[in-house]
């Protein structure tokens, strides 16, 4: 089976140090996707903005940082942190969100969904 | 079991009657360990006071000449006994005991039952027999009312002498200095203090005194008090010299007040004092005799803990228990003339047989001794001037006979990194009394640890710390030794990124004038940060450098509310808040506000800070909204931000029949001053016209009241989840004045204050408290002042508008888009109309299909 990778904006788009929040069409889906870079060189990480505990599309603008050896964010609205890598929520273990992988490809962000 | 135990009859239904006579601080404390007591019903309470008010703050007394009123000492009030059942007679002396009818007669005729009788007479100044001692302005230091007659002749005089420089003589001389006299202490002794003081403590004692220019004569025995020429009176001492004085306070010890027993032929001690055995009982059946009227094993005691031993007695005696009076310590620790001074346990050496260490040093004026055994391994007692940190762990050493570390020398050096040896909390027995005016023992304390109460929790609870304060810092040390024999960790590092305070940060940044987050934590700590630390240093790095929040450098930093410059509300929408200065607002302006919430169907209500806060504006429609309300004269609002929100007015004295000054105007100048200051937590400030209060500035961070001798400043009050009424930091202050104080008041809690730590609890978890912090403000004893100041004209002098900065860059405009990668908004917003007015649809309404959809807003935010 190929791969699929969709692009969703540019690299430049994106805001270091913070989060920004893309519109994801594929397979007639459109899904809101939370995308983060910390520094300019380091690696984007993408997850749905849609935080299944405060039950809002906002987790596009929390704030990103590190527990331990784990990459994450905090909710802005009640602060869980979710693991970036894995949309795993730390604080809750039936709460995940879906976390997608992500390449740059000739400076386009470009998100795995198949 | 005590030998009344088995007469005592306790019928039901009727009660039995106990009066107290003299309503101090002990009679009250007696009152209250009564009424707390389990069988608090079975008695019926009265208390007879020949004062015209009920028990006050005696400890205290002084705060009477800084501001505070009689209220604010009282230790009850007529409405809270009444409400506790307990019947109170003022005004009028107890001058009769029938022993046989059991009853007391007062001077005006009354006539009460007891079955049991307290007395808690206290006891009155000794004034020496010099001739002359009775002239008008001749007085004692006792009650307030002693109090209101030294105000009145204070303001006739010039000079003052207090005879007697002991504990109470240096409290008066504090009250003569601060109503602007030239005040003189004039001591028999050779030297001040000198029951409490050895001879080094005390000397560094007097040097400090004349430091502030109070003029210390020992050795001075007053011969006569005659009228003077330059001045009312003049002193003429037994060796020849002389003093010219228009007043003279005597503060030259106490005496039991033992003159009811003494009428009434109950035993009294050999040089007075009613004499009680080691259940408080006097030498009559349910008589009772407790504090500074009782005399144990010879003894008088003239502090109030051992007063509230007493009570604590007596009660139990009173309700069939059987606890004992053994004795108290007279260890004390207190401030002087805003000089720290304390004595724990044989402070001068008397044990036959004692060594001493020495500690003197006369450029940071600390002076330290240790009284130990002849064999070097107990603690006898201590001194300490200028530096009593220590007292706590001395007094806890010595009570508890703890064997001295190696080299107990090192106790009393400065702290030289790892050179003081700790002195373990752990070797406390759990029955050593950590608080003596509250009772607290070790092992109540360590259960409520284990209860999982915090420090803040157990000093609510037992009070412990909260009266004379002299084991504050003891009680931390044992709360935190118990938290960590249970696991847990106790440091107060920011988070797992940076092993330092909040303070230290902020010393850090401040002192290597560290600018970006990125360099702080390169430099000092560790891993990628967190929301934790993020926003903290955010707020520190815009306390000191005031960038623009927003700049690329700070942008990841600041939470969803500083990072959008509006409250994020449950839908993820924004709630937005302009700024109307004192809650003063044009019909032009208000109806700006009115067109943009129409235009946007924004949701409106009027806030608790006399603003107008405008809800459900999506994240893409913010900079439109801003724009409309820049281009009207609005500025932001800082309703999002850990910084100076609003200041409160109420109309004042431009509208006001009652208005003594310009509230309005004076809250506009300081919002004005003060917008925006980014700080550990919210600031909420007020302006109240006259003390009236319309504006609630007491219950505000800065409250500022008018009165008719200027204003006056309070500080650190709180509304909200925990109220705090806040404490005066200073009065009668001119405009520029009260600015400097506050200017200084701000920028010390944003230096110093925990992270999200409002001013009430910064305050609360201060070491010296309020008195401190008027030290640090008013009084600029660090010498920060200036410093202080300069830094906050520094943040005054950099403000902007957020939002003015923010819509006029199109790259921060970029940010506020919805998709990163599209102009459609976000579609799973949902509303219904209520009240006229749209609000988030809940589960069940979007559901059911009931939630409408704002087309109109769609079409304005391309």
């Amino acid at each position: 089976m190929s791969e699929v990778w969709i692009g969703v904006c540019n690299e430049a788009d994106l805001v270091i140090g913070a989060g920004v929040c893309a519109l994801l069409e594929a397979d007639g889906k459109t899904e809101q996707v939370a995308l983060f870079r910390e520094t300019p060189d380091g690696p984007v990480y993408a997850i749905s903005n849609h935080d299944p505990i405060g039950n809002a599309n906002v987790l596009s603008r929390g704030i990103i940082g590190s527990l331990g050896s784990r990459i994450v964010v905090a909710s802005p609205l009640y602060k869980q942190h979710f693991c970036l890598e894995s949309g795993q929520c730390l604080e809750d273990e039936k709460a995940s969100v879906k976390a997608w992988q992500v390449r740059i490809a000739r400076g386009q962000v470009q998100l795995k969904t198949a | 079991m005590s030998a009344d135990m088995g007469e005592q009859i306790f019928s039901e239904g009727v009660k039995q009657k106990v009066i107290v006579v003299g309503n101090g601080m002990v009679g009250h404390r007696f009152i209250e360990y009564l009424l707390a007591h389990e069988r608090a019903s079975e008695f019926e309470i009265t208390t007879f006071s020949d004062e015209p008010r009920l028990a006050y703050d005696r400890v205290h007394l002084s705060a009477y000449f800084t501001g505070s009123t009689a209220a604010d000492l009282a230790l009850t009030t007529r409405e809270r006994y009444r409400e506790q059942g307990v019947n109170f007679i003022l005004n009028d002396k107890v001058v009769a005991i029938d022993k046989v009818k059991k009853t007391v007669t007062t001077q005006s005729g009354r006539i009460e039952a007891w079955d049991k009788l307290v007395l808690a007479t206290g006891s009155y100044p000794f004034v020496p027999p010099i001739p002359g001692n009775d002239r008008e302005h001749c007085l004692v230091y006792r009650t307030i009312d002693d109090l209101g007659r030294i105000k009145v002749s204070g303001a006739q005089s010039k000079v003052g002498v207090v005879v007697g420089g002991g504990l109470l003589g240096l409290e008066a001389a504090n009250a003569l200095k601060g109503m602007g006299l030239e005040t003189h202490v004039v001591e028999f002794a050779p030297k001040l203090m000198a029951v409490q003081l050895d001879d080094g403590g005390s000397k560094l004692l007097r040097r400090k005194i004349e430091a502030l220019g109070v003029k210390v004569h020992t050795g001075k025995n007053t011969k006569e008090i005659v009228d003077g020429t330059t001045c009312r009176y003049k002193m003429n001492f037994a060796d020849g010299t002389s003093l010219e004085t228009d007043m003279i306070l005597f503060s030259a010890g106490i005496r039991p007040q033992d003159e009811l027993a003494r009428k009434n032929d109950i035993a009294l001690g050999a040089r007075g004092g009613i004499e009680i055995n080691d259940n408080c009982r006097t030498s009559e059946k349910d008589i009772y005799a407790i504090g500074e009227c009782a005399v144990w094993n010879g003894q008088v005691f003239g502090l109030v803990a051992p007063g509230y031993q007493m009570a604590k007695v007596a009660v139990a005696q009173v309700t069939g228990g059987n606890d004992q009076f053994t004795g108290a310590d007279m260890s004390t620790k207190l401030k002087l003339l805003g000089i720290d001074v304390a004595s724990v346990g044989d402070s001068i050496a008397r044990t036959p047989g004692a060594r001493c260490y020495y500690y003197n040093d006369d450029f940071a004026e600390v002076y330290k001794c240790l009284v130990v055994s002849n064999d070097g391994k107990k603690l006898l007692g201590a001194v300490m001037v200028g530096d009593v940190e220590d007292y706590g762990n001395f007094q806890q050493l010595m009570l508890n006979q703890i064997d001295l570390p190696e080299n107990p020398q090192a106790m009393i050096l400065p702290g030289i990194e790892g050179g003081k040896p700790a002195i373990g909390v752990d070797a406390l027995p759990d029955a050593a009394q950590i608080c003596s005016c509250y009772a607290v023992t070790k092992g109540s304390i360590c259960a409520l640890v284990n209860d999982g109460k915090s420090l803040g929790d157990i000093k609510a609870q037992t009070k412990a710390s909260t009266g004379c304060g002299g084991c504050a810092v003891l009680l931390k040390q044992v709360v935190n030794a118990e938290l960590a024999k249970l696991g847990v960790e106790v440091n107060n590092y920011l988070c797992e990124h940076f092993k330092y305070t909040r303070r230290e940060l902020a010393d850090l940044i401040r002192v290597k004038k560290i600018r970006t987050f990125a360099a702080l934590l390169a430099e000092h700590g560790s891993g990628h940060g967190c929301d934790i630390c993020k926003p903290a240093v955010g707020s520190i790095l815009a306390s000191f450098w005031n960038d623009y929040v927003l700049q690329p450098d700070h942008v990841g930093l600041q939470d969803s509310n500083d990072a959008f410059l509006g409250n994020l509300q449950k839908d993820g929408t924004y709630s937005v808040v302009p700024r109307i200065a004192g809650g003063e607002i044009t019909p032009d302006k208000l109806i700006v506000l009115g067109q943009v919430a129409k235009k946007y169907e924004l949701y409106t209500k009027i806030t608790g800070g006399q603003r107008v806060d405008l809800f459900g504006a999506r994240i893409d429609q913010l900079p439109a909204i801003w724009k409309e309300l820049v281009d009207a004269g609005f500025e932001t609002g800082h309703a999002y931000g850990k910084a100076v929100r609003t200041v409160k007015s109420c109309v004042g004295s431009t509208w006001c029949r009652y208005g003594v000054d310009d509230s309005v105007g004076f809250a506009i100048e300081i919002e004005e001053r003060y917008k925006g200051l980014r700080s550990p937590h919210k600031l909420k400030f007020a302006v109240s016209g006259c003390t009236r209060e319309c504006a609630e500035a007491q219950s505000k961070d800065v409250g500022i009241i008018a009165t008719e001798t200027g204003w006056s400043l309070y500080v650190c009050g709180n509304g909200g989840m925990r109220p705090r009424h806040a404490d005066l930091l200073a009065t009668s202050l001119d405009r520029e004045t009260l600015v400097r104080f506050v200017d200084r008041f701000l920028m010390f809690y944003c230096r110093t204050a925990d992270r999200l730590q409002r001013t009430s609890v910064w305050l609360e978890n201060m070491e010296g408290g309020i008195e401190y912090l008027k030290q640090v403000v008013v009084d600029d004893k660090l010498g920060l002042g200036e410093e202080l100041e300069a830094a906050m004209a520094n943040v005054v002098a950099t403000y902007q508008c957020e939002w003015k900065t923010t819509i006029e860059n199109p790259e921060q405009v970029k940010r506020f888009r919805q998709y990163i990668n599209s102009d459609k908004t976000d579609t799973s917003l949902a509303y219904v109309i209520e009240r006229g007015q749209r609000r988030p649809a809940t589960r069940e309404e979007r559901e059911a299909g009931k939630a409408v959809e704002l087309i109109s807003v769609k079409e304005h935010s391309t």
